[in-house]
């Protein structure tokens, strides 16, 4: 059912009319999009297009210049990240997200953190935090992760994506928002992190998940929205458009038959 | 239930610091003969070390957090001489002078915090110029109200009684400040959910930010922090000596920083303990004062600070190693 997106039902997050400048620079035109409860939106686009500052007004860490962000059909405003947060959306950003020297569990539950509390003084509770988020990660495949208390630092770039995509999901109880999560990963890594976007998705979840591989938007998004300059240049279901017309919209709209050759050779291999 | 085995317990950021002040108390121990570990002797290093514990906490919370606070070198003397100023040479309460003198120095704090959040400049530059324009503004003031550079005061009772007195001949009452506000400092760094804050923000302070905690307030509040312990210990410092003088207190500036960093606490941030920060603390003390104990030059005093400095940061790096690498032995259950 998760399938066959009804247009009329309420869209989870909806932007209208979205423009955002940073003083004279205008990064964001006219932006109007919708993702809907178990659907997978892709925002591709070159570098530069806008799509990291799209999403980071969708979670608060920009506002809009101008126009209206509406959650299940209600305009909402999300002054911080915490607001975006406390409303169920959650993000792993581009860079970052994790905490080199945190240990596992501190650094799952940074802003969010559980604690005991006696009277007035409130404890910071290692032992659940740790139990959570090792159960987290697990859930997401990665069962080398069975320690808490070992530091951020120590594990690998893959296993450090996954536990900011794990918390992301953990804490997300609407809405999953994913900054080119499979960048840096190897080919593994990349399908596992895909695995957990489509699990979210089962879950109910709407998904908006941002990468530069084609064959990644393809194998998980419903839906397609392509950012050139800062505007919407093309917004389409899966299956209108071919791999082919995708990949030249990616690019900025340019014609990319020998580097979609050169893809295609890579991909084949 | 914490592990407790050998590997564990030397990746905690406190191990080194811990090791290193065993190891400086032993040497003077069996160089300074019986007087260095002396219930008198003692009281020396002590009484350093509180005066410095106190600040040294807060600017480790600060270096915790990714930022430096060198103004807290001026702000030490400014309270000195603000609290000789108004309850000593204008006569006004012990109380008024000690509220007017923490208004001050929370003020400057804000100013040193909201600098550095508004402008994003380095903390180092930014508290480098406030350093500096207390060190005038506290001269400029001391001249242009008393025509001296030095005041008397003369505190009741019952203020050498809280704030400045010897105990058991010569322990300083602000050693129990500082046992007080270390303990204090560890419910808040480790056992409070801000402290996790702080571990984050110094981390990487966007990703703090994106995960919701108020970057910029705990910034803020880090520097009235220290701003105010510096203010403290100035207090207590001239009602002890029952005098002000606008001499220097720049040498807290170093004595906290390498307190802070032999205590374990890594200078780019995200890492460190309260008690590490303690154990530095005595650490640097005991060598500070441990030389007069001696039969060395002590001249070379600064040569073995020096020396422990560098130990400490090599200690530290290979601690973090290990502490990035371990993992707690499985249970066997
Ligand atoms: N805080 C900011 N101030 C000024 N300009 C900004 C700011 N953030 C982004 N921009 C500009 O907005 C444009 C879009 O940036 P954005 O990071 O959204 O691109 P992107 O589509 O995510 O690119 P990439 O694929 O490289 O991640 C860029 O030209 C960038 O320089
Ligand atoms: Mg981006």
């Amino acid at each position: 059912m998760s399938k066959n997106i009804k247009s009329n039902r309420k869209p989870v997050l909806e932007l209208r009319n979205v423009n955002k400048s940073f003083g004279p620079i205008d990064v964001l035109h006219d932006i109007s999009l919708k993702v809907h409860k178990g659907e997978v939106l892709c925002l591709l686009g070159d570098n530069g297009a806008g799509k990291s500052t799209l999403i980071k007004t969708l979670c608060g860490v920009h506002k809009p210049t101008s126009g209206t962000i509406l959650m299940d059909g209600e305009e909402v405003n999300f002054p911080n990240p915490r607001s975006a947060a406390d409303k169920g959306i959650s993000t792993v950003h581009q860079f970052g997200g994790t905490f080199p020297l945190m240990s596992i569990g501190r650094s799952f539950f940074v802003g969010v953190e559980p604690t005991k509390n006696f009277g007035p003084i409130k404890i910071f509770d290692r032992k659940k935090a740790n139990e959570i988020a090792v159960k987290a990660v697990q859930d997401f495949g990665i069962t080398r992760i069975d320690d808490g208390d070992r530091l951020i630092g120590g594990l690998s770039g893959g296993e450090r994506q996954s536990l900011a995509i794990a918390r992301a999901v953990h804490f997300g109880a609407r809405v999953l928002i994913l900054d080119e999560p499979t960048a840096a990963l190897g080919v593994k890594q990349a399908s596992h992190v895909l695995r957990i976007v489509n699990e979210a998705k089962k879950r109910g979840l709407a998904v908006i998940f941002i990468t530069h591989q084609v064959m990644h938007a393809m194998a998980v998004g419903d839906h397609f929205a392509v950012l050139i300059r800062g505007g919407i240049a093309a917004d389409f279901k899966k299956g209108e458009r071919s791999r082919e017309e995708i990949t030249d919209l990616m690019a900025g709209g340019e014609t990319m038959a020998d580097l979609e050759a050169e893809i295609q050779a890579s991909i084949d291999e | 239930m914490r592990n407790l085995s050998i590997g564990s317990l030397l990746i905690r950021p406190e191990a080194g610091a811990f090791l290193g002040m065993v190891f400086v108390f032993v040497f003077f121990a069996v160089f300074g003969g019986s007087t260095f570990t002396s219930f008198s002797g003692a009281a020396s290093w002590l009484n350093v070390a509180a005066n410095l514990g106190i600040i040294a906490i807060p600017i480790g919370f600060l270096m915790i957090a990714g930022e430096l606070d060198l103004s807290i070198g001026a702000m030490v003397p400014a309270a000195s001489m603000s609290m000789g100023i108004i309850s000593g040479y204008y006569g006004l309460p012990i109380l008024v002078g000690v509220g007017l003198t923490m208004l001050f120095a929370a003020t400057f704090g804000w100013i040193n915090g909201i600098i550095v959040v508004r402008t994003e400049v380095p903390s180092l530059i930014v508290t480098m110029g406030t350093l500096f324009s207390i060190a005038g503004l506290t001269l400029f003031l001391s001249i242009f109200l008393t025509d001296t550079t030095a005041v008397a005061l003369n505190a009741p009772a019952w203020a050498k009684a809280v704030f400045g007195d010897f105990y058991f001949g010569s322990y300083q009452i602000i050693i129990l400040w500082w046992l007080g506000m270390t303990a204090i400092y560890v419910y808040f760094l480790h056992f409070s959910p801000w402290g996790n804050w702080l571990y984050a923000m110094g981390g990487d302070k966007v990703s703090a930010r994106n995960a919701g905690i108020p970057t910029n307030k705990l910034t803020i509040g880090m520097f009235m922090l220290s701003s105010l312990s510096a203010a403290f210990v100035g207090i207590c410092q001239t009602i002890l000596f029952n005098s002000a003088q606008v001499s220097s207190g720049m040498s807290f500036i170093f004595n906290t920083i390498i307190s802070v960093v032999i205590g374990g606490v890594i200078l780019t941030g995200g890492f460190g303990s309260v008690i590490g920060i303690f154990f530095g603390t005595i650490t640097f003390a005991m060598v500070n004062q441990g030389i007069y104990f001696t039969d060395f030059d002590r001249n070379l005093s600064s040569l073995i600070v020096g020396i422990m400095l560098l130990i400490a940061v090599l200690m530290n790096n290979t601690f973090r190693q290990m502490a990035l690498t371990h993992t707690s032995p499985k249970k066997k259950k």
